[in-house]
């Protein structure tokens, strides 16, 4: 059943194309919600998520020993949930999309389909195929609807995943040529890969190589640095969607055909995983905390929790790589979140994104519904008992503590500075001093903002005049559609927060059978 | 024995017929151009029928006209892709003198039959000069256009100096051998050394075939010659005698000089020739995916990367096995279909907004939605995006390749190729960036009042096959992979 949310997917993407612009969100909200009911029932009526079950399996390259093969277990069903959450929402947040509408919305369901893709394949040039196809979509939603330096962040973005794909590409055609000749009728098929005893040699240059690849998309430092331009420039779902999923398909590949094809290449790298995973949390919590963009604090923030995912992974043990899989779920939400928030709740009605500006507003009285999203957010971003990300982060943690010790105490350092950022921006935003800005007199000046202009220069925007224009009574009040995204968001990741085994009862079996785990 | 030459050489009679036919119809005054257009595409369906038809084997004159499934399978490659190319010949694309255009045209596919459908070297000397002095002159056709006679003389210069060079290598392998059968080369060449004087006829053959392929170094008339020559004529260039040259190379360096190993042999390559290929292959990727970063040309920039491809491609051959040779020419197949279907996107916005510079994509996609849609097609397939041809084409291709090597002693080669194709997506998308990112300077600042560019149903059917054609050998590439596969004979 799982599988229909590819093909739904992928369907709706191609009609939108034939249909009038008016329908297009309209179409896109149905098949994103009817992928997000699939992925919910699959998720509820797998009793047992620990092997992973074949779905849907047909040759499709006999000659060459490629097959369509889908496959599910506990983290795919997991993953697929989010994929399926962030979607809804996303498209919600993008309800008043006016430009080009219909190509907005195919490219948006073709990363949700492809994503989809990435989960559920068992066939690693399937699995490829579907990661290189999310990869094109991305660069037209962030150059043709984003905003700050969209083009240069748009095609950053992209060489950056292309890179990844690259190296990726290399070590699967060394796979399929070095693994294949003994098993030519499914070459490919991940199960059967990771029985393959491949030599340890191979497996030496072979696994950086694949990890690398992947990890790039999973934002490892030090190539994170595509991560937070490209959040910025992208358009709200654009970004959601980016810090949601997308960086989640490098990590959950970097664990299914990384790790598990090269046990012992793990091994051997596994340190050097830790502490990139370990630079990444503290190096990208101190940049945030240095940022005047409220996007670019975001974006940092991503990179940083993405650091828990490869602390998570590189512990090698249940704990830690059950945690980095919730990790993946908990940042999906709350990071789709504190984008939704910050760039269609703020920024589409103050068109500017500079801290300094934004405490002079007095947002947290003029958008009370916005800043109690970011307010959860936040709290869950830091690590809050009772918010998802808590759940994630200390199940790292305590694995992590078997393994790397010293990898703990240094993330404890950066987890204060993600709290310190997160506050930071939560203050400046919602909590500023609204008292200055209130009093502006001149009348309001309704033309002649370019949104661009005064992120690009924060001196402009602190002007007297520019203050008067984002008057928070000019402000238009959230919309429904706002309102239900977030309330998807939030009540996700109270969920999981407040009871972790909904998940974690999936996801431990599914860690468990994994071949990393089991020489 | 006359009769079994014109019964197993009847797609080739087939097609001169209706050279002759269209030429003197072109010359008849009074008649609307259309004619000889639908002539010449009834001629090219004739002429693919009766390859259909023809035996499953046959052999003339000691290899002269050889006829196996591969043969073809390859003709109709050639004749479909002569067919797309008259298709773009029609309207404004070609300047006057449309009979004559055609004419020269269908004799360059006879050539490119002859090409294909030959084992042995004089024969394949012959083809490749009617291919050559046709295409010469389809460069150069545009009179008016100083840039055309510039593409023409460049390419006529280059190809007859290239030309000699093959026709002395192939004399000198002759010498050697004492034989022009392809088969019998082979055979004398087994396990033996390889003399300088072979060496010497080897490195020959071979630059000729690197001139038609545009590999660097010896691709220096490509730029000039795509962005100047008429666009059917720069299309079937890039195209139809680029598959053709790829068979006719494969046959020669694996069948012929395939056996003969010699101490050259180094990095696992399997024989004296290879070293020579795969500097090409590694020069051609390089400078071709560099200097087409620079490019605001889009008919140059497609030149560039055809250096590039041609890198890539004859990374198959390097490997040496039967594998990498399917993998070749799935890769020549679905690169030429791709690269006909684009510049057939390039002929249509050259005559709407005047010009083939990126400036004059900008804003394609609210002109017309089909031409941004197949260009989208056609450039990520260059690029190696799934699921359409040009991904699995590589995938096959590098698998082929590090296959054959042994040891994966050809795995810089296929590394190389990968950051070539990682650089190659900057330029590709910069087309897709004007098509859909950009604004027009000059126009209204509105880009969806921009007049529509209004297509045809010729063209609209073309270019929707071509761009269905990239992505269902990308999708379901088992039924071309198997087609070839199965009718390659064995390599000794």
């Amino acid at each position: 059943m799982i599988a229909w949310t590819i093909y739904i997917t992928f369907a709706g993407a191609f009609g939108l194309l034939l249909m009038p612009r008016f329908f297009a969100r309209w179409i896109a909200l149905a098949t994103a919600l009817a992928g997000f009911a699939i992925s919910l029932l699959a998720f509820f009526q797998t009793p047992y998520a620990g092997s992973f079950a074949t779905v849907v399996r047909v040759p499709w390259v006999p000659s060459l020993g490629m097959e369509f093969h889908l496959a599910a277990d506990g983290i795919s069903l997991t993953l697929a949930l989010v994929t399926g959450l962030t979607a809804v929402s996303a498209v919600l947040f993008s309800w008043e999309v006016e430009h080009r509408p219909n190509e907005f919305f195919f490219w948006l369901l073709l990363v949700i389909g492809g994503s989809y893709g990435v989960f559920l394949s068992a066939d690693l040039f399937l699995l490829f195929v579907f990661y290189e196809l999310v990869i094109v979509p991305k660069y037209f939603l962030i150059a043709i609807w984003g905003s700050t330096n969209k083009e240069y962040g748009a095609m950053k973005l992209t060489l950056y995943s292309f890179l990844g794909g690259a190296l990726v590409f290399l070590a699967i055609v060394a796979v399929y040529v070095t693994a294949g000749k003994s098993n030519v009728a499914s070459a490919l098929d991940l199960q059967q890969l990771a029985r393959y005893q491949f030599s340890p040699e191979f497996q030496a240059w072979a696994f950086p190589v694949m990890f690398v690849g992947f990890a790039i998309l999973a934002g490892i430092w030090p190539l994170h640095t595509w991560a937070p331009t490209g959040h910025v420039a992208a358009p709200t779902a654009g970004s959601m969607l980016l810090a949601g999923i997308v960086m989640k398909l490098g990590a959950y590949s970097a664990l299914r055909v990384a790790m598990n094809l090269f046990p012992d290449g793990f091994q051997r790298w596994r340190v050097w995983i830790a502490v990139l995973g370990v630079i990444g949390i503290v190096y990208a919590a101190a940049v945030a905390l240095r940022q005047r963009d409220l996007k670019f604090v975001i974006g940092y923030s991503s990179v940083s929790h993405m650091g828990f995912v490869l602390l998570g992974l590189a512990t090698a043990n249940v704990l830690g790589i059950g945690g980095a899989v919730l990790q993946m779920f908990s940042h999906g939400v709350i990071a789709a979140l504190l984008f939704a928030v910050a760039g269609r709740m703020i920024y589409r009605r103050t068109h500017t994104r500079d801290l300094d500006a934004l405490s002079e507003m007095g947002l947290g009285r003029a958008l009370p519904f916005a800043a109690f999203s970011f307010v959860i957010a936040s709290a869950a971003s830091m690590g809050i008992p009772g918010f998802s990300g808590f759940a994630a982060e200390i199940t790292i943690l305590l694995g992590a503590w078997k393994a790397y010790p010293i990898a703990v105490w240094v993330t404890g350092a950066g987890m204060v500075l993600v709290a310190a950022f997160t506050l930071r921006a939560l203050k400046q935003t919602f909590f500023g001093d609204a008292a200055t800005a209130t009093l502006g007199g001149s009348a309001p000046n309704a033309f002649g903002t370019d949104p661009s202009y005064v992120s690009a220069s924060p001196t402009i925007v602190t002007s007297s005049a520019e203050r008067s224009i984002h008057r928070p009574e000019n402000l238009s009040p959230i919309t429904v559609a706002e309102k239900c995204g977030a309330a998807l968001l939030i009540f996700a990741t109270l969920a999981v927060g407040l009871y972790p085994r909904l998940l974690l009862d999936r996801i431990m079996p599914a860690v468990e059978a994994l071949r990393v785990l089991n020489p | 024995m006359y009769f079994d030459l014109l019964r197993l050489a009847l797609p080739e009679t087939i097609v001169a017929v209706t050279a002759l036919a269209v030429l003197a119809l072109g010359l008849a005054r009074g008649r609307g151009a259309g004619v000889c257009s639908a002539v010449a595409a009834a001629g090219l369906l004739f002429a693919t029928a009766a390859v259909l038809m023809l035996p499953e084997q046959a052999n003339l004159f000691g290899e002269m006209l050889v006829i196996t499934p591969l043969t073809s399978l390859f003709k109709i490659i050639c004749l479909a892709l002569a067919f797309f190319t008259v298709i773009l010949a029609r309207g404004g694309n070609t300047p006057n003198h449309r009979g004559e255009y055609l004419a020269l045209l269908l004799l360059a596919t006879i050539g490119l039959m002859l090409l294909v459908g030959s084992e042995e070297l004089l024969m394949i000397f012959i083809g490749l000069e009617l291919t050559g002095l046709s295409l010469y002159v389809m460069a150069g056709f545009d009179k008016a256009a100083p840039r055309s006679a510039e593409a023409g003389l460049k390419y006529f210069l280059f190809g007859s100096t290239a030309s000699a060079f093959t026709l002395f290598g192939l004399s000198l392998v002759y010498g050697m051998c004492g034989t022009t059968g392809l088969s019998a080369i082979g055979q004398k060449l087994t396990g033996g050394p390889v003399l300088p004087l072979l060496a010497a006829g080897i490195v020959m053959t071979l630059i000729g075939f690197a001139f038609k392929i545009a590999a660097a170094p010896f691709h220096l008339w490509a730029p000039d010659t795509y962005q100047g020559a008429p666009i059917p004529s720069a299309a079937f260039i890039a195209s139809g005698s680029k598959v053709a040259s790829f068979v006719v190379l494969g046959k020669i360096v694996l069948v012929g000089f395939g056996p003969a190993h010699g101490s050259a042999a180094w990095h696992a390559m399997i024989g004296g020739w290879a070293p020579a290929l795969a500097a090409l292959a590694a020069l051609s990727i390089v400078i071709g995916n560099l200097v087409a970063l620079a490019q605001s040309n889009v008919r140059r920039l497609l030149a560039y990367s055809a250096v590039a491809h041609s890198g890539y491609t004859l990374l198959g051959l390097i490997a040496g096995s039967r594998e990498g040779f399917a993998a070749t020419l799935f890769y020549t197949t679905a690169y030429a279909f791709t690269l006909i279907g684009a510049f057939g996107v390039v002929a249509l916005v050259r005559r709407h907004t005047g010009g083939d510079d990126l400036a004059h994509f900008s804003a394609l996609w609210s002109r017309s939605p089909l031409l941004a849609g197949c260009m989208t097609i056609f450039m990520l397939s260059l690029a190696g995006l799934p699921p359409l041809a040009g991904f699995f084409g590589k995938f096959y291709l590098f698998g082929a390749t590090l296959r054959a090597g042994g040891n994966q002693g050809l795995l810089w080669l296929v590394a190389l190729a990968l950051l070539g194709s990682f650089v190659s997506l900057y330029y590709y998308l910069a087309v897709l960036k004007a098509i859909f990112v950009d604004n027009p300077e000059f126009g209204t600042p509105d880009p969806e009042s921009l007049p529509s560019i209004k297509l045809d149903f010729l063209e609209r059917t073309s270019l929707s096959l071509l761009g269905l054609a990239v992505i269902v050998l990308g999708t379901f590439p088992d039924g071309l992979v198997s087609l070839i596969a199965a009718s390659l004979p064995p390599l000794r």
